[in-house]
């Protein structure tokens, strides 16, 4: 989960990280009042989970009250990139000499995590290290001793920081790394990492991603989920505890294991270049032992997405046997008619692997004309992007 | 000869007790692993039986590797507690661990292996989220169905527990030395270069499927990997082409990030180093059939 500039702000200063003061309006009239709490110069950034947000026009200085709350005005309800401002931050202004970059992520490649850091701060990492890739330091934290003041050294003599801060950065990266451990963090960056005039040290922006697999001890996690920006069906999804990500087609997909649900979705998307560019309409996982229960979760939420013309129920019957799951078909079509939702549209399936022939079979015996059975994967594919044409 | 797990692999389940672990041991010993035991502190010193089968439940992985002789876990302990059950299963230095269970936290894993690293790697790791290793005919360790192909010479390693079986399935005419699934995760244990390495020297592997997905680079570095060392044929699949950036995709490592991950950079590493790349399963396993027809 990736946070908001001003949630990672939050859990920086939690941390005991120097940050500048600030708070988060979701109104005009609470930027002025935190504005007039910060009093002065204040800066009014927009909470976008997206980059280069400063270049479109997302980000403003305003003197005073007034001034905030009329920038604030401007940049609530903005679009960036596709993502509608709900928020805005307002935090203190720094007077900056130099900007640097700090991060903790990581390192999938060598199993463990890695510290980036430059004296080159304040503008995309990746420019930099294509550009100066001198000016990058690239330090690997042994995931059994962390960091600790030593390592803190080791980091910030590698990134060449300047004498006079060295001391002030140590115990950045220290108190970094404790609050990426203790916070079951992926990543943590501040970019720019800045000198002020009056020689300190601070974090003046925060980029954090936690990791939701860690969820179970972190109960306070769940209150930092943007619900704003959900898509409903997803939140819906969620509920139900079901693996759905809604994609912009118009075939619903329903299948077993994340491998192969995204390998149906390149399937159907490769067979829609032929029926008029349909494309998979989300992501659906319900995991391996699909009761008939979780077929029905799964059918009403693709079914309830009204993009939906078609749907691929792609299963490969490993630990689950193909015959409980036609009856999981069968049964929730009629679950959904029961709670008095009309199913009026087409079902591919395709049944392989254990029990394949007894769920086929059940399938043809419930004789419903909206479920269609092939017993391919690429047949199928091509038949729900079919229909899907169709029914556009 | 298959990689890793063989018929006279001793296996024990850390959790046995549990509603996976007890199912699954089921499956195991139906399929002809030999499962001698299994680990939950709170129940040691009895027996749990399957299906006529008595198994004895241990305090400890060492004191179930002392009296049984054990060689393999499989673990299917809860996520909370997986990464002290991966500890243990290392201090005890068994040589293989098999981490079944899904939704671990990745500072575990990265703590576990770091951990694993610090003793001088004894203990090859699977997983966490993944569904095991199967030596069709010999032995089985996870949740891979045992009944979907025979025995026979190729050799399968897989991000995706349903893609493994899908293969296994379409190939089943020809069989399996050994399928790997090393699980979807940002960080696991065994990585594809492990098995290519494994398969390479494996006298009884002709040719390997290689499965990948969106997220990281290991298929890029298995490319290289390939280019230098493999001499057998290797096919290989991705699933993802299609995915949008920036959002999961079931498995916690499946994600673009930013440029970084795609499928298509993966399907050209993989071709640049000679390896014939199917555009679906089904094309994939038509590709290996040309090659051992």
């Amino acid at each position: 989960m990736d946070l908001f500039e001003y949630q990672g702000r939050d859990l920086f200063e939690r941390h005991g990280l120097p940050v500048l003061g600030g708070g988060v309006a979701e109104t005009p009239q609470e930027a002025r009042a935190i504005a007039e709490r910060l009093g002065g110069k204040v800066v009014v950034k927009a909470q976008v989970k997206v980059g280069g947000r400063g270049k479109a026009g997302g980000v403003k200085l305003a003197d005073g009250a007034d001034e905030a709350e009329a920038r604030a005005t401007d940049i609530l309800g903005m679009d960036i990139k596709g993502h509608t401002v709900h928020k805005v931050m307002l935090a203190e202004t720094a007077d900056i000499k130099e900007e640097y970059y700090f991060s903790y992520l990581l390192d999938r490649a060598n199993r463990t995590f890695l510290c980036i850091a430059s004296v080159a701060g304040g503008m995309e990492i990746e420019t930099v290290a294509e550009e100066d890739p001198d000016r990058v330091a690239k330090i690997a934290i042994d995931a059994s001793k962390g960091v600790d003041e030593a390592k803190a050294r080791e980091i910030v003599t590698a990134a060449k920081f300047p004498a006079d801060i060295a001391d002030q950065v140590v115990d950045i990266a220290v108190k970094l790394w404790q609050a990426f451990v203790a916070e079951d963090a992926t990543l943590v960056e501040v970019n720019p990492l800045a000198k002020v005039g009056d020689g300190r040290v601070l974090a003046l922006d925060a980029k954090v991603t936690l990791d939701e697999n860690a969820g179970f001890r972190h109960p306070d996690h769940e209150a930092l989920e943007d619900k704003s920006a959900v898509d409903p069906l997803e939140q819906a999804a969620k509920e139900k505890n079901l693996n759905y990500v809604k994609l912009d087609g118009e075939v619903g997909i329903i299948g077993n294991g994340a491998g192969l649900v995204m390998s149906t979705l390149d399937v159907v998307a490769y067979a829609g270049e032929k029926h008029g560019n349909v494309k998979p309409a989300n992501f659906l996982d319900i995991g391996g032992g699909a009761s008939a229960q979780v077929m029905a979760n799964g059918l009403e939420i693709v079914l309830g997405d009204p993009a939906v013309k078609s749907v691929f129920v792609n299963v490969f019957g490993g630990i689950t046997a193909c015959d409980a799951v036609a009856n999981g078909i069968i049964q929730a079509l009629a679950l959904l008619a029961e709670r008095g939702e009309t199913v009026t549209k087409p079902l591919v399936v395709r049944l392989d692997g254990n029990n394949a022939e007894a769920g086929r079979a059940i399938l043809d015996g419930a004789n419903n004309p909206l479920v269609q059975r092939v017993d391919t994967m690429d047949g199928a594919a091509e038949r729900a992007a079919e229909l899907a044409a169709a029914g556009k | 000869m298959a990689i890793w797990l063989t018929k006279d692999s001793k296996v024990i389940v850390q959790g046995i007790t549990g509603g996976e672990g007890s199912k699954h041991t089921k499956r195991m010993l139906a399929a002809g692993t030999q499962v001698v035991g299994g680990v939950n502190p709170r129940k040691a010193g009895t027996k749990v039986d399957f299906d006529g089968t008595e198994l004895p439940v241990f305090a400890t992985v060492a004191e179930a590797i002392k009296e049984t002789g054990a060689d393999v876990s499989v673990i299917f302990v809860p996520p909370a507690f997986t990464k002290a059950a991966v500890v243990e299963a290392i201090d005890a230095e068994i040589p293989l661990a098999v981490v079944i269970t899904e939704g671990v936290p990745v500072q575990d894993s990265a703590a576990f292996w770091a951990y694993n690293v610090g003793k001088g790697e004894k203990t090859r790791i699977i997983g966490p989220n993944c569904p095991g290793i199967a030596s069709p005919g010999a032995s089985n360790a996870g949740i891979i169905p045992a009944d979907i192909t025979p025995h026979g010479r190729i050799g399968l390693v897989s991000k995706s527990g349903t893609l493994t079986y899908q293969l296994m399935y379409e190939l089943r005419e020809f069989g399996f030395s050994t399928a790997v699934g090393i699980g979807g995760d940002p960080i696991i244990g065994t990585t594809h270069i492990d098995a290519l390495r494994a398969f390479q020297d494996d006298p009884e592997t002709d040719a390997i499927v290689m499965i990948g997905e969106i997220g990281g680079d290991a298929e890029e570095r298995a490319a290289e990997f390939i280019k230098a060392n493999v001499t057998k044929p290797v096919v290989g699949y991705i699933a993802g082409f299609t995915a949008p950036p920036g959002k999961t995709m079931g498995h916690a490592g499946a994600i673009i990030s930013g440029s970084a991950g795609t499928a298509d950079a993966k399907k050209v590493a993989l071709e640049a180093a000679g390896v014939k790349v199917g555009k679906t399963p089904s094309e994939t396993a038509q590709l290996m059939r040309d090659i051992l027809s």
